[in-house]
């Protein structure tokens, strides 16, 4: 084509990135939008956890100890919403994105990686976020009475940051690695063995002492016993379960760094 | 034919990759001007898609040097990638996100984006704006991937067979939206394996099989070097021919293959073409069914390759 034809100027040439934050909050709308409109997602994450607190708080299923059951399952169920999100939902999500080309499209676009991570997490957080509203409504007209006061609640909030972080990790490590079927049958096959196994509705008192011995140190375990710490027993800052999901956050987190594979 | 330019969009030298055992890309070198259109043809498996990836940034090369607007495709990534557009072969999209939206979402990353209902509706996806991208048809797709890689005003764009599956409408709209981002001085890179795409819209095509670059060259260059062209017309039987050749140049030649069928080959011009046209009405004959055929880029690449372009 050797005529130029005389531009319209349309396209003419005008480069230029976004600011990053501003990259990063259309990322997080975006994945968190997706997230919830996502139908298989918005089981797992919203109805099955304020599924299961209703249930196991009105029907007598297992012993949850003395006390109201709800005290017992409302810091489980919370535990499980977080591992829900940021594990098992992540881990299939970001195993489809990989698998679709989603990542290998971002990557080239003006949004940097550590960008896309960034948007990825407030995505997580906020999709939390309405998680513990549904469920801490649910809870209290089951009669739930939390304790901890003000400290608790940043004991709270502590410890579901560094639970989100340490699943994000291992969720990001499976999708990362993984083909993304493999993915969806590992993850959701975790989820199922951990709501069962994980402290989370179920009171690991039940297992005997071996497996007790390991399934302590996992942080849906972790999360859900510091919880109850703050919010049913109204201890202080429960020092040993954040120690835990920090460890496996770090762990989780520098192993996908590691790892992860965008295509 | 490969000259060095230090102001060249896309600038390739001694290109190889390897992929395990498998040479995909073995010694290329290739160079797309600045505000040009630039065509890498190839049949399947040429190593179309992993040099335009090594160009990407996608890739690390295992030799040679890439140069993008005068970067490096990875150690600068972070500058080129706003000014760099990118349409990948397939796939890109989150499957449950609508179209518009997507499109939306890429646009918000770039500073100042293009007017995305504008470009929506430009590449006919008014009606699918709202359409999850899993159930967009593959046509839809593809315009979809064109609209991502072009909405962020980049200076560069590289398009990984954009007119794959498209139906001719559709195709000719990617075509008139390629020309136009060269006449606003946008510097197209595209691979393809359609011989006219190459030739309608490239000021210059980069024939690559096995890897290795086999020819460049303006279509009209690489159409008229080597053989011949040839010009066919029917009229009365028993023509004089000896008179005509008189009249051509001396490398041409003239042929009554069959009686009143005749062929004359050589270089084909306008000027050959009238003195034809003379000749017949010197001797009374109204030449009939008479077609030029040029040789096209398809020629070129079996002659060169001895293989056809599959597709």
């Amino acid at each position: 084509m050797s005529a130029r034809q005389a531009g319209t100027g349309v396209f003419a040439p005008r480069p230029g990135a976004a600011p990053l934050p501003r990259m990063i909050a259309a990322q997080a709308g975006l994945e968190t939008r997706l997230l919830l409109r996502n139908g298989e997602q918005l089981l797992l994450t919203m109805i099955i956890p304020a599924v299961l607190l209703l249930l196991f708080s009105t029907v007598d299923v297992v012993d949850t100890g003395p006390g109201e059951a709800v005290d017992f399952l409302a810091p489980g169920a919370v535990a499980l919403a977080v591992m829900a999100t940021a594990f098992t939902g992540q881990a299939i999500g970001t195993g489809f994105d990989r698998r679709y080309g989603v990542l290998k499209r971002l990557g080239a676009s003006p949004l940097p990686r550590a960008g896309l991570m960034a948007a990825k997490a407030v995505a997580v957080l906020a999709t939390i976020a309405l998680q513990l509203v549904l469920l801490t409504a649910i809870a209290l007209a089951l009669g739930w009475s939390p304790r901890g006061g003000a400290a608790g609640a940043l004991a709270v909030v502590l410890l579901v940051a560094l639970g989100a972080a340490a699943f994000s990790g291992l969720g990001l490590l499976m999708a990362g690695t993984l083909r993304a079927e493999a993915t969806l049958a590992a993850a959701n096959l975790v989820f199922v063995l951990l709501l069962v196994a994980g402290g989370v509705l179920v009171p690991l008192e039940k297992f005997p002492d071996g497996a007790r011995a390991v399934l302590e140190v996992l942080p849906v375990a972790a999360l859900s016993d510091g919880l109850r710490d703050v919010l049913r027993d109204g201890g202080g800052v429960p020092w040993g379960d954040l120690g835990l999901l920090a460890g496996w956050a770090v762990l989780g987190l520098g192993l996908a760094a590691r790892f992860f594979r965008w295509e | 034919m490969h000259q060095p330019s230090t102001d060249a969009a896309v600038q390739v030298t001694g290109l190889v990759k390897r992929y395990g055992e498998k040479t995909a890309v073995a010694g290329l070198d290739l160079t797309a001007a600045r505000g040009e259109v630039t065509a890498v043809l190839g049949p399947n498996g040429a190593g179309k898609t992993t040099t335009v990836e090594v160009c990407e940034g996608y890739r690390r090369p295992d030799a040679g040097t890439v140069r993008v607007l005068g970067r490096d495709p990875r150690a600068d990534a972070a500058e080129l990638r706003p000014r760099v557009g990118v349409m990948l072969q397939s796939g890109g999209v989150y499957p449950t996100a609508r179209a518009g939206e997507m499109l939306r979402h890429i646009a918000r990353l770039h500073a100042r984006p293009l007017d995305v209902v504008a470009l929506v509706e430009r590449l006919g996806l008014g009606s699918c704006g709202r359409t999850p991208y899993r159930r967009l048809s593959g046509g839809q797709q593809q315009r979809l991937a064109l609209a991502m890689a072009v909405v962020g005003r980049p200076e560069l764009v590289f398009l990984d067979e954009p007119t794959a599956g498209l139906d001719p409408q559709a195709r000719h709209a990617t075509w008139e939206l390629i020309r136009e981002l060269r006449a606003d001085g946008v510097s197209v890179v595209l691979t393809t394996h359609h011989m006219d795409e190459a030739e309608q819209l490239s000021d210059r095509v980069v024939i690559i099989d096995g890897g290795r670059p086999v020819v460049d060259g303006t279509p009209e260059e690489l159409c008229r070097g080597g053989a011949e062209n040839t010009m066919r017309f029917t009229g009365r039987p028993g023509l004089d021919l000896g008179s005509l050749l008189k009249a051509l140049p001396p490398e041409t030649a003239a042929l009554e293959l069959s009686p009143g069928s005749y062929r004359i080959s050589g270089e084909i011009n306008p000027e050959l073409l009238a003195t034809v046209t003379t000749w017949c009405a010197q001797n009374g004959v109204l030449p009939d069914q008479m077609t030029v055929e040029r040789r096209t880029l398809e020629d070129v690449f079996l002659e060169l390759t001895g293989r056809e372009l599959r597709s």
